[in-house]
């Protein structure tokens, strides 16, 4: 087990590398340049900018001095807030999109499994078809139709939680309900896809013949075969939540990463560009790395080289 | 769910009396039974049909398209005359969300056409190739698969500038990858099968057994995730024109419509509740339909 995520972990080095290539590759040969879009600037001013940036030198020199730089942790100054490092942005920022999808998350497991359990133990009934349903009508609200109805109704109407911006609890809940909804629909989907695929296996057939009651049945031997499917669907779906809080950041008004990344790629923010999308990237490979690891421990049938 | 690609000059072996069935046939009468699938279907091609010639047989009529303002008029509740309402401008809304949902449908459809053709291809030279080639193609699947999705797209559409058409380029060439996984997984077992080792033993060369004998006989689970890729798309598309990335004023598409409503939903409600119900009824029907066509065409997946 050690040894395979070692393994893992080593495998992430050229995996790594290849991005930091393509995500260089693909913002600085782009059309345009971070200073296009202002008025004109006299050609001693463009002069010194390219030089406080490095642009004026070959792209393979800028390429090998952002490497050096990133090892050390450094990801750049942006060009559009000429006063912040990327660093400094992404910091303020992703901490809060970070718990925006973690909100997110939970609920959409929360209530993705439960409604998936009730489907599958309950096959056939009006249970499982109210509950799958209701999971294909979640899939199908964009977040971006759900979030202003979720403030129309219970900030404006009810005035329980507030419309918009960032402080407390208070202000995490709606956003992150808005952002988990479509996911638990998914996960609903796939807890009881995954618990029916298990549920006429031997392994259940013994411990109902052993005596176990139904109760534990379900629990601890069908909700692990349900939860193998929802398990390496998490990994694309965090994906899509912290890159999908986007749209949630800007309904709600939240200071989160995503106005900036948006921002930034209209501007050719050559760094912040690229400090965002990598930090997306590693994050990712991690999260995938621990996906399967997690999988791998719920499922006895996999063996580790 | 394969069907082999028999040669056809067998005799026939089934009696006059027998009658066989295709995969085909088979699905097609599974889906018929499923009445939700069937009802999305004429939904789909109702809302299909008005979109498509909706705007047209308004300006005929009536003489107003979508950018037709009408200042003095201004922002009214749906009425005879407006049944969606008029937004901020007067311009009328039920037009305006019928281009919107033109817009969504086609570039749904042209997204998941690319996606799937190019995932297929991918996938089916990849698995058959095999060896380091298939390797190396895979490994650069799962690298683009960490890859942020959506932020891979706003930097393509920032490259490529937002028209209609590379919109719906940028969102297929990112969203093959899944279709290339499935067609690989399909064929790593079907190209074991006799019926391509007899094609090889033809003499036929790999291209032909790859786009004849081995991507035929993928259809199934391609046209499974495609039609489950569709709203999936015009999600993605209707995220963008919310965002502002999509298609440009005063053009409308669903996203930006909804973008809009949002904005003014507490003044003029019907803004936002008309594109934000077409656009939810329109993928809960796709989504109904491609569960449909999925248990119709892979029945083991139906519990």
């Amino acid at each position: 087990m050690r040894g395979y995520i070692l393994w893992r972990l080593a495998g992430l080095v050229p995996t790594a590398l290849v991005i930091v290539v393509a995500s260089f590759a693909l913002v600085r040969l782009a059309p345009g340049n971070p200073f296009a879009s202002e008025r004109e600037i006299p050609p001693q001013v463009r002069a010194a900018l390219d030089a406080k940036y490095g642009f004026d030198r070959p792209l393979p020199e800028q390429f090998v001095r952002y490497l050096g730089n990133l090892l050390q942790g450094d990801l750049g100054l942006s060009t559009k807030y000429p006063q912040r490092s990327v660093n400094e942005i992404i910091a303020a920022g992703f901490p809060v999109t970070l718990s925006l999808a973690a909100v997110a998350l939970v609920w959409s497991l929360m209530v993705g499994i439960t409604a998936g359990i009730i489907g599958a133990v309950r096959q056939n009934t009006v249970w499982d078809h109210a509950a799958m349903a209701a999971a294909l009508v979640g899939i199908s609200i964009p977040s971006f139709v759900l979030g202003p109805v979720l403030v129309l109704v219970v900030s404006l109407r009810w005035q329980l939680l507030p419309p918009a911006g960032w402080g407390d609890w208070r202000h995490v809940i709606l956003p992150g309900l808005t952002l988990g909804t479509i996911y638990a629909a998914s996960i609903a989907r796939l807890t009881r896809g995954g618990m029916l695929e298990v549920v006429r296996s031997d392994f259940i057939r013994t411990a109902r013949a052993k005596g176990l009651p139904e109760r534990l049945v379900i629990w601890r031997h069908m909700l692990k075969g349900g939860l193998l499917p929802v398990v390496s669907y998490l990994g694309p779906a965090i994906a899509s939540m912290l890159t999908g809080s986007v749209v949630v950041e800007k309904i709600f008004n939240i200071p989160g990463i995503g106005p900036y990344f948006v921002d930034a790629a209209f501007n050719r923010d050559y760094f912040l560009v690229m400090g965002i999308v990598l930090l997306y990237a590693f994050f990712l490979l991690l999260m995938n790395l621990v996906v399967d690891v997690v999988y791998g421990l719920l499922d006895p049938r996999i063996e580790y080289p | 769910m394969s069907k082999p690609t028999a040669p056809d000059r067998l005799p026939a072996r089934a009696g006059a009396e027998f009658v066989g069935s295709s995969l085909w046939q088979d699905a097609w009468k599974r889906l018929r039974k499923n009445l939700l699938a069937v009802a999305s279907g004429w939904l789909l091609v109702f809302l299909a049909a008005a979109c498509l010639v909706g705007p047209g047989l308004i300006a005929f009529t009536w003489g107003y398209d979508y950018e037709t303002q009408d200042l003095a008029y201004g922002p009214r509740p749906p009425s005879w005359e407006h049944p969606f309402g008029t937004d901020f401008y007067g311009r009328d809304l039920l037009t305006r969300v019928l281009y919107g949902g033109r817009v969504s449908l086609s570039v749904g459809v042209l997204a998941a056409l690319v996606a799937a053709t190019i995932g297929t291809v991918y996938g089916a030279v990849s698995s058959y190739t095999g060896g380091l080639v298939d390797a190396v193609m895979m490994r650069a699947v799962d690298i683009l698969y960490a890859l942020p999705y959506m932020f891979l797209v706003i930097i393509l559409v920032t490259i490529l500038g937002k028209s209609l058409l590379l919109v719906f380029l940028a969102l297929g060439a990112v969203g093959w990858l899944l279709t290339a996984r499935i067609v690989r997984g399909q064929v790593m077992s079907l190209k074991e099968q006799d019926f391509v080792l007899a094609a090889r033993s033809l003499g036929t060369p790999p291209g032909g057994i790859v786009f004849r004998h081995l991507i035929p006989n993928t259809l199934g689970p391609v046209i499974v995730t495609f039609t489950l890729t569709v709203p999936a798309m015009i999600l993605q598309e209707a995220f963008l024109s919310f965002l502002g990335l999509g298609v440009q004023a005063p053009r409308p598409s669903l996203g930006a419509l909804i973008n809009d409503g949002a904005n003014q939903m507490l003044v003029f409600w019907w803004t936002l509740a008309f594109p934000g119900g077409v656009m939810a009824a329109m993928l809960l029907a796709l989504n109904f339909l491609g569960d449909g066509v999925r248990d119709a065409l892979d029945p083991r997946m139906r519990h």
